[in-house]
């Protein structure tokens, strides 16, 4: 029974349109530094987003950034604004925006572009250190879903 | 003699306050005494060069280490630099190479020879190049002793630089930013403010822009190179200047320049000269 029910799932998934994911370099920027088309077409989850942005080897955004709604995180940064509230001060796709690569919102912004894979200056892998040998060893630091994850978690963050 | 107390307190806090303000917290009520006795400046009035860029004070990274960090550099006997630098004395004396000589054969008491050297380092040799304390020592190495280059980031280099160094303690930080060193001192500082690897950032945005703040929980200090070679305590071992710039780099996801190379002995020309006025701290101890 539950076999069943699985497969239908699947095929299912198949004739439905597959939504292509969109790549770094084709994000479609408004112009004021927002992007309202989903990277992934499938919805963000809140929970996995909160763990994406408290995660030092993920998005370690309380790196820069507090969050009183996360009293357990410790060590939150205080370099950039404190995010609670964020969702009252900026749409969704604004979020996206900055998530993206907070530079076309904040021409001259601290904050690294979450999914964008250049040009850099002497861009190593990772902290490596060492070069890349071939493009596709510099990965965006989050993945499309990762950003729409964290996007979901940030639409949360209301006062 | 209780107002007097009062009115100092006051004054104090308000300093604080206004320092709050601008830049959170150097620790402002700490005196780095030195066995009980030598007072090593912390602060100092910002160079003219820096046009206001960090504010009208430069403070020394001690100032942004923690109670237990800072009390280790205020004893010579707890600093674990120490051993390093005694193993730094004995090679001082001690001949090696094809020429059978060591540094005190033609330096003589180190104490007197090399004086001052420490606080005008990095500069620009007599045939025109920019040189840094390790240039000079694998030069009298190789060209004087017949003996081999020691690696920039070496223990022996390290021990050397250390005990050197230790030599110009509590002289201000005093490295030549004009005439022949000018061109190197204007590639530093364009490196100085050059966003780095795929994070995007360059020295400034965390060591002019941000110190005093948290990234996550590194205290951010204004990045002067006063103390060095130290005793890092998160690697339990000595690190040199370069050593650093290659970890500040490498953390931007980016790839660092080689320790001893061009590229670096610019920036630290251009990052020392950010701390002219600084007391020289070496050897310094950070976590
Ligand atoms: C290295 C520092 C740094 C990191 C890491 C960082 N940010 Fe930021 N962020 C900033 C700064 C600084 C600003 C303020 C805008 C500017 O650049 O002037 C900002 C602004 C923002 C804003 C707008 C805040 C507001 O309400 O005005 C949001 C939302 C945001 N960041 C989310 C994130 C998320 C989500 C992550 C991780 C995936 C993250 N940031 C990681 C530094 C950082
Ligand atoms: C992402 C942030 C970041 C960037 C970019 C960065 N640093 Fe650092 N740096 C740190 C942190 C964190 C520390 C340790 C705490 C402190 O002293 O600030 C540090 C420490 C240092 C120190 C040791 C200071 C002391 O007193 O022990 C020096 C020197 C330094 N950095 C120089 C540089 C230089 C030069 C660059 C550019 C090539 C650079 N940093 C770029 C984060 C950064």
């Amino acid at each position: 029974m539950q076999h069943i029910l699985v497969l239908t799932v699947v095929v299912a998934g198949l004739g439905a349109p597959v939504m292509a994911e969109i790549a770094p370099a084709d994000v479609p920027w408004a112009e004021d530094g927002s992007i309202s088309e989903s990277l992934t077409g499938t919805p963000g989850k809140p929970e996995e987003g909160k763990v994406v942005m408290t995660t030092n080897a993920l998005g370690n955004c309380v790196a820069c950034h507090a969050i009183e709604a996360l009293p357990d995180v410790p060590f939150q940064g205080n370099i950039g604004p404190q995010l609670d509230g964020a969702a009252d001060r900026w749409s969704e796709a604004q979020l996206r925006g900055i998530v993206v690569d907070a530079k076309h919102t904040f021409p001259d912004s601290f904050m690294p572009g979450m999914y964008k894979v250049g040009p850099f200056i002497r861009p190593g892998v990772a902290y490596t250190a060492k070069p890349p040998e071939k493009p596709e060893d510099i990965q965006p630091i989050l993945s499309a879903q990762q950003v729409e994850d964290v996007v979901a978690y940030l639409m949360t963050l209301k006062e | 003699m209780k107002l007097q107390h009062t009115v100092k307190a006051v004054a104090v806090l308000a300093a604080t306050l206004a320092l709050t303000a601008a830049h959170a917290d150097p620790v402002q009520d700490d005196q780095l005494l030195i066995n009980g006795e030598e007072e090593l400046a912390t602060q100092a009035p910002a160079p003219d060069h820096l046009e206001g860029a960090l504010g009208d004070t430069v403070y020394s990274g001690w100032l942004f280490r923690d109670t237990d960090t800072r009390a280790m550099q205020k004893d010579d006997f707890d600093n674990p630099m120490f051993l390093f630098v005694d193993a730094g004395l004995e090679t001082w004396s001690t001949p090696e190479g094809t020429a059978d000589k060591s540094c005190a054969d033609c330096h003589n008491d180190i104490e007197e020879s090399m004086k001052g050297v420490r606080a005008q380092m990095p500069k620009v040799n007599d045939k025109g190049e920019l040189w840094a304390l390790e240039n000079y020592v694998n030069d009298c190495r190789t060209n004087r002793m017949g003996a081999e280059a020691w690696g920039w980031n070496s223990q022996e280099m390290k021990n050397m630089t250390a005990a050197i160094g230790l030599q110009s303690r509590g002289m201000p930080v005093a490295v030549k930013i004009d005439g022949e060193a000018a061109p190197f001192w204007e590639k530093g500082k364009e490196m100085y403010y050059t966003r780095f690897g795929q994070l995007e950032m360059s020295c400034a945005n965390c060591h002019e822009d941000n110190f005093g703040k948290n990234i996550r929980s590194d205290h951010l200090s204004q990045g002067q190179i006063n103390g060095f070679p130290l005793y890092r305590l998160k690697d339990q071992g000595a690190v040199s200047m370069h050593q650093r710039f290659v970890g500040c780099v490498r953390d931007t996801r980016g790839v660092p320049f080689e320790a001893g190379s061009q590229e670096f002995r610019e920036l630290e020309l251009y990052v020392a000269s950010r701390g002219n006025g600084l007391a020289v701290e070496t050897p310094a101890v950070r976590h």
